[in-house]
């Protein structure tokens, strides 16, 4: 438990040394944001049938994936896939640690420490917003801890994920061809694109039994209060579920890997 | 024994690409790997204490032996023991005990003071506040680090970045440590203190060390025993003058004279040089000792000056290379 938190700790460390870098990305989700706000408003405002989510609802759901982008699971840790691609990865087998809960708790450091960082003022700025923009408060406080649980269940899925796309760089040295599949799956299919209320009847379906319905869906439409408090528990073990699956598969892959793993040069 | 090794072998198999673009084509629908031999059943065994060094030519299997001795490889057959422990096996038990440094990788953060390095891999091993800070101390100043173990990894020169990989693999007091061509790329001076360090370590604290190498003077100051592989053969494990008996026992004599002239037809004797007014002859002191042949060349030559030296143990290990055809 110490090593987690100190792992958390160092991640801190190494975010504050690139300050400029979490100023940039926050800037950029803001723009991104505004940009994914004036199509839905053209959307919203030029159709004149009934929506699957209200307008205010949309509104919030975009901010919140932006905001929470950091958490999502659209990249490996460059860190670790830097030891494999340099074989310094020798020394993660030196620990005297279970391989995948060591890089789990790096992958918990990545997820948690940029998003901390960079959430906090996105959410402030958004909130600030004229209304057409503007980002809401849950509507009320059983709504909130909804969202707080089911953002925990994201963040299990989402390290677990991580740890899969860190994994394979072990089989293929480079890890960009998961990496650039992964990271449009994982933003159309959580969400983070077009809200999954907006896709089609059938799609959505099928959406709504993967693991990436968890990461920013399940969340929002709690915070927004589109899902009722009632349902927290399904939803909830829905998501842990799918993390539990994800490590169980993780650990399976890298154990097979250990044993013939060859780290080359002298 | 704190280290056996009982017939390790281990076999590379490296894919093989034909050139060019009929090659490669080719490549795609029928790949062909060739098989290398790292390790051909080595066996070797090592007492506690013992300060060894593993020399070889470049890829000799020198660092196929230390992955597989410090758990990270498993060996395609044979077995070895390490404190015990069979280390591929018991990995994460296993290598609390070890500490290893791979003079090629690197072990700290690249952007994070060194410092935070340290508390990372204190709360990895778990180890307690007392003995880290303890040890911290002590291997701050053994390896001089006061002065820049608050700068980032990234802006300390290759000499510190090494002092502070050896300090990093020393925090949890391993028993055994395993170094991997720790002085290559070091200056003159960095090399001097990385030796006296793992001299200090090996005399005072006991520790065990296996230090691979390609820097003979690292293996005259440092090894009283040396493994030379080749091939994935040990070609010869002994102390350094028995490695010397084998290859050659001669020795150099280098004589300064002021006058005097002469040919020279010593038994046991053979002359490599004579310019200058100096004179350059080795000899095999089995045949002839030094004493008579000092004096029988003195009866020649006006000396001025003398040295008996042992050759040059790069010279040694080129000939034993030559010998065994490698």
């Amino acid at each position: 438990m110490k090593a987690f938190i100190s792992i958390i700790r160092i991640r801190f460390n190494l975010l504050l040394q690139y300050r400029i870098a979490a100023i940039a990305g926050g800037v950029t989700q803001f723009f991104f944001g505004m940009i994914m706000i004036m199509v839905l408003y053209g959307f919203y405002s030029s159709s004149d049938g009934e929506m699957p989510m209200s307008y205010q609802s949309a509104i919030t759901y975009i901010w919140m994936g932006q905001a929470m982008l950091g958490m999502l699971p659209w990249n490996g840790d460059m860190e670790i896939q830097n030891l494999i691609r340099t074989g310094n990865v020798s020394y993660e087998l030196l620990r005297p640690m279970n391989l995948y809960n060591y890089w789990f708790a790096r992958a918990f450091a990545l997820r948690t420490a940029p998003t901390l960082l960079k959430s906090i003022p996105i959410f402030i700025i958004a909130l600030l917003l004229p209304s057409d923009y503007k980002m809401h408060l849950p509507p009320n406080v059983s709504s909130f801890i909804a969202w707080i649980l089911t953002t925990f269940g994201a963040l299990m899925i989402s390290c677990t994920i991580t740890n899969i796309i860190n994994i394979t760089t072990l089989y293929s040295i480079s890890g960009d061809g998961i990496q650039r599949l992964l990271s449009s799956i994982v933003t159309i299919f959580s969400g983070m694109v077009v809200p999954l209320p907006l896709f089609p009847e059938k799609l959505k379906q099928i959406l709504s039994y993967l693991p990436f319905s968890g990461l920013v869906d399940i969340p929002t439409r709690f915070f927004t209060g589109e899902i009722a408090f009632n349902q927290l528990l399904g939803y909830f073990c829905f998501q842990c579920l799918w993390a539990v699956l994800l490590y169980i598969l993780g650990q399976w892959i890298l154990n097979r890997k250990i044993k013939d793993l060859i780290v080359q040069g002298g | 024994m704190i280290i056996e090794a009982n017939e390790l072998s281990k076999r590379y198999k490296m894919p093989k690409r034909k050139p060019g673009i009929v090659g490669g084509l080719k490549n795609i629908f029928h790949k062909e790997y060739e098989e290398i031999i790292a390790l051909d059943k080595i066996c070797f065994e090592v007492k506690e204490g013992e300060l060894v060094g593993y020399i070889g030519p470049n890829g000799a299997g020198k660092s196929t032996t230390i992955k597989i001795l410090s758990g990270i490889l498993t060996p395609d057959s044979g077995e070895c023991r390490v404190l015990g422990k069979v280390p591929y096996k018991e990995r994460i038990d296993y290598v609390k005990d070890i500490g290893v440094v791979f003079g090629q990788r690197t072990q700290l953060w690249w952007d994070l003071p060194v410092i935070d390095s340290f508390e990372l891999l204190k709360d990895i091993y778990k180890i307690p506040l007392g003995d880290y800070l303890k040890i911290k101390k002590e291997l701050i100043t053994w390896l001089d680090l006061e002065s820049f173990i608050n700068t980032p990894v990234r802006q300390l020169s290759l000499g510190q970045k090494m002092r502070c990989e050896l300090a990093a693999s020393l925090l949890h007091s391993p028993k055994i440590l395993f170094l991997d061509e720790p002085t290559i790329g070091l200056d003159a001076i960095s090399k001097l203190s990385v030796r006296e360090f793992i001299k200090k370590l090996n005399k005072e604290r006991g520790v065990t060390v296996i230090l691979t190498t390609h820097d003979m003077d690292d293996i005259e100051s440092l090894c009283n025993r040396v493994i030379v592989i080749g091939k994935g053969k040990i070609l010869l494990d002994g102390s350094l003058q028995s490695l010397r008996n084998t290859v050659s026992k001669d020795r150099r004599l280098i004589l300064d004279y002021d006058g005097g002239n002469g040919g020279i037809s010593i038994l046991g004797a053979t002359p490599i040089s004579k310019e200058n007014n100096r004179l350059v002859i080795d000899f095999n002191p089995d045949i002839i000792t030094p004493a008579d042949l000092i004096t029988t060349l003195s009866t020649q030559y006006k000396i001025k000056d003398i040295l008996i030296e042992n050759p040059a143990i790069e010279e040694i290990i080129a000939k034993l290379y030559g010998e065994f055809n490698i």
